[in-house]
């Protein structure tokens, strides 16, 4: 993406949440800034998933906390259930909390390790007073058991418990409070891929159940695919490419998605890793984006045009009608290959 | 500490032994509740310039393994017997002063986690010149000299200046390609990479990956892969090792295992890794419940805990490692692709129990309703 836009955007009478021209900068120092999310868009309908994809770096993990105002983004809009969260009081905020949530990436730091398990999944419901003592230990029960940790073992701190587990822990005490909307900041990276497959089954479990909706941030395009209904690429910043799984994932019009999809490692002898794929080179900073189109200085396609103008997001040609989106001057039609080992004709333009 | 069991058989007598031969390692750690058992009989061998696969879960032994035959592993607390000959040569028993001269010389080791494994307060030039220095009898400049091609050899833009640098500088999927750079430093013949790439993004993975590929064709080394990721070693191992609660359960070339896995627990591992090919929300195959106590571990086959195939045989004596063709074995009683193994698991799908189910990947009542026993019993 790099770059902007809102052409995906769909009516915003149906979308549980709605995140607009989303900007989160950092102060670096110097009078510099990170530009760490810029001029992000998407909305979520009820119900569905949607999967964040990109490199580290590139912003997914902010724009998830901007979307929960930890922090508060630096401009643009988030809004949920028909509220602009950035422009609600702290109280009014913490009074929203409790139906969004959060499950991060390493499980066991993000449980106090003094607590009982029991006391963490039971302390969004203390805060809120909601039931009284017994109906509250009730609904911990109630609520351990459909993650699959037996409310007998609830006695026991997070360092008895494996990765996995207190992974489903994490889950636990995000669905308790009976939330809306619950963003999963790479919640199966720290994991084995067989517990992974354990916890991506639990998540669509829990979705079914307490009727949720996920934004789902990773950096494996073939996770993502299991869990989205529609998968967001993102760089540095930058919106690269919206869509339904399938159409994006059998044809990506955007050369990032497709270096993406060709970096997955596949579990079959017969298929040589294609070094001619790999894309080369690291992710520029985002203290000094490059300009236009912020994926050109990695981009074999990228042209004085990809320097000086930044793309917008805009439907796929030959996708008319379908839901696939991208913001690139140059998109890659059905079947095209690239050669990313003539990657970055882009970076030797110079504006 | 000293070499036990077959262990002093005569390897030498072949005319050119491997380059590396373990026979029956066991490795364990007392602690209070008793010996872990974290490597238990585990004999390999590998040829120069040959890469093994090393896969399973965390709680494997795969890590304690590389450890172990490399010698890493602290004295104290630290029960080891068998037998390590590096090129016919016994290891086992050298005290860490007489393994400095296999240390980065002989055999080396990328860690996973590139943040700790370099040291913050020191630049990253003297990390990569220590070991030339220790091992070669070279000047300062010329040792310098060697880092920066070095650094230049695994795509470090910048080299020379990149060695005033500190590891804190340099981005994650930088820094392993330094490790890289460590290890590689003063030619081992034999390389450790474990789970070099676990800690990094699918694309710098891909980096990563190749270059270690491409250093060990110009350099003629072993390596031995480990990792969690059946995907990561598909492509790039000769011989693959599934290694479950401290043994290898499974060992067959790479083309071979993938063609015709024997044990149930490879194909439980192939199967939970999600496939681009699958539609979304597909339901993923798990492998319910997670690794024994490796203290107390269950009699019979350490796996039938989790399997799908279990039979009462299974619970009660635990299967040698057989041989399914040359250079193939398995530690099974009802191998995948047998029909012993299709009744065995007929039987269990029939009788509804929960790790068929898991395994076969029916919808909703299977999954999390099924982990919960199996998981908790061990939490």
């Amino acid at each position: 993406m790099a770059g902007s836009g809102t052409a995906h955007l769909r009516d915003p009478q149906g979308a549980l949440l709605r995140v607009e021209h989303l900007v989160v900068e950092f102060p670096a120092g110097h009078g510099l800034k990170v530009h760490a999310v810029s001029d992000v868009s998407f909305d979520i309908v009820e119900g569905e998933t949607l999967g964040l994809v990109g490199e580290s770096g590139c912003g997914k993990s902010t724009t998830g906390r901007a979307v929960v105002q930890l922090p508060r983004p630096t401009s643009g809009s988030v809004t949920f259930e028909g509220r602009d969260l950035t422009q609600l009081s702290g109280e009014q905020l913490r009074r929203i909390r409790p139906r969004m949530q959060m499950i991060f990436q390493d499980p066991i730091s993000s449980l106090n390790p003094r607590r009982r398990v029991r006391d963490i999944v039971a302390e969004g419901l203390e805060i809120w007073s909601i039931g009284d003592k017994a109906s509250r230990a009730a609904k911990v029960d109630e609520v351990l058991e459909s993650v699959g940790i037996d409310p007998a073992n609830g006695g026991r701190r997070p360092h008895e418990f494996s990765g996995g587990q207190c992974q489903r822990i994490s889950i636990a005490r995000a669905v308790i409070t009976e939330p809306k909307l619950i963003i999963c900041d790479e919640p199966v990276s720290a994991l084995d891929v067989s517990v992974q497959a354990q916890i991506l089954n639990l998540l669509e479990d829990m979705k079914a159940r307490y009727g949720l909706t996920l934004v789902f941030i990773a950096h494996d395009l073939a996770v993502v695919k299991n869990v989205s209904d529609r998968v967001l690429v993102m760089y540095l910043g930058k919106t690269c490419e919206v869509g339904a799984p399938d159409d994006l994932y059998a044809a990506p019009a955007h050369p990032y998605t497709a270096a993406l999809l060709a970096a997955i490692p596949v579990p079959d002898p017969g298929v040589r890793p294609d070094t001619e794929q790999v894309l080369g080179g690291e992710i520029p900073s985002p203290v000094h984006p490059p300009t236009g189109c912020r994926f050109r200085t990695r981009c074999p396609k990228a042209d004085v045009r990809c320097a000086e103008e930044e793309p917008q997001i805009r439907p796929v040609a030959d996708g008319a009608g379908r839901d696939h989106f991208v913001a690139c001057h140059f998109p890659l039609t059905p079947g095209e290959t690239l050669d990313f080992s003539h990657a970055g004709r882009g970076a030797e333009v110079e504006v | 500490m000293t070499a036990a069991g077959d262990g002093h058989a005569p390897v030498a007598s072949s005319p050119a032994p491997p380059l590396l031969d373990v026979r029956d390692l066991r490795t364990g750690f007392e602690t209070d509740r008793g010996l872990v058992k974290a490597v238990d009989g585990v004999s390999l061998s590998l040829e120069a310039g040959r890469t093994l696969g090393v896969v399973g879960e965390s709680g494997s032994g795969k890590t304690v393994l590389s450890r172990s035959i490399m010698g890493l592993l602290p004295r104290r607390g630290t029960v080891r017997e068998g037998s390590v000959r590096f090129e016919g040569t016994e290891i086992s028993h050298l005290s860490p002063k007489e393994m400095r001269a296999y240390w980065g010389a002989q055999m080396a080791m990328i860690f996973q986690d590139p943040m700790t494994s370099l040291n913050p307060v020191m630049k990253i030039g003297a990390q990569i010149t220590e070991s030339i220095r220790e091992h070669l009898d070279v000047s300062r400049d010329f040792a310098d000299d060697l880092a920066e091609n070095l650094l230049a050899s695994v795509r470090i833009p910048e080299p020379r200046r990149r060695l005033k640098e500190y590891p804190h500088q340099l981005s994650g999927g930088m820094r392993q390609r330094v490790c890289i750079a460590v290890a590689l430093a003063c030619g081992p013949k034999l390389l450790f990479a474990d789970e070099p790439t676990t800690a990094l993004d699918v694309t710098v993975q891909a980096q990563v990956l190749d270059l270690i590929r491409q250093q060990q064709d110009e350099r003629f080394m072993a390596m031995v892969l480990i990792t969690h990721d059946l995907g990561v070693v598909a492509g790039r191992a000769d011989e693959i090792a599934v290694m479950y609660a401290g043994r290898i359960v499974e060992r067959a070339s790479t083309s071979v295992l993938f063609a015709d896995m024997k044990m149930p627990y490879t194909e439980a591992l192939l199967s939970s890794i999600p496939k681009l090919g699958e539609p979304p929300h597909s339901r993923l195959a798990t492998i319910p419940g997670r690794p024994p106590d490796l203290v107390n571990p269950p009699p019979g086959c350490k796996f039938a805990p989790r399997c799908a195939y279990v039979q009462d045989r299974c619970r009660e004596e635990e299967p040698p490692l057989l041989d399914a063709s040359p250079g193939h074995q398995y530690r099974c009683w009802f191998p995948v692709g047998t029909p012993e193994g299709a009744a065995a698991f007929e039987r269990n799908r029939r009788a509804g129990l929960v790790a068929a189910a898991a395994i076969a990947a029916e919808p909703v009542a299977a999954g999390p309703a099924a982990a919960p026993p199996s998981d908790a019993a061990g939490g």
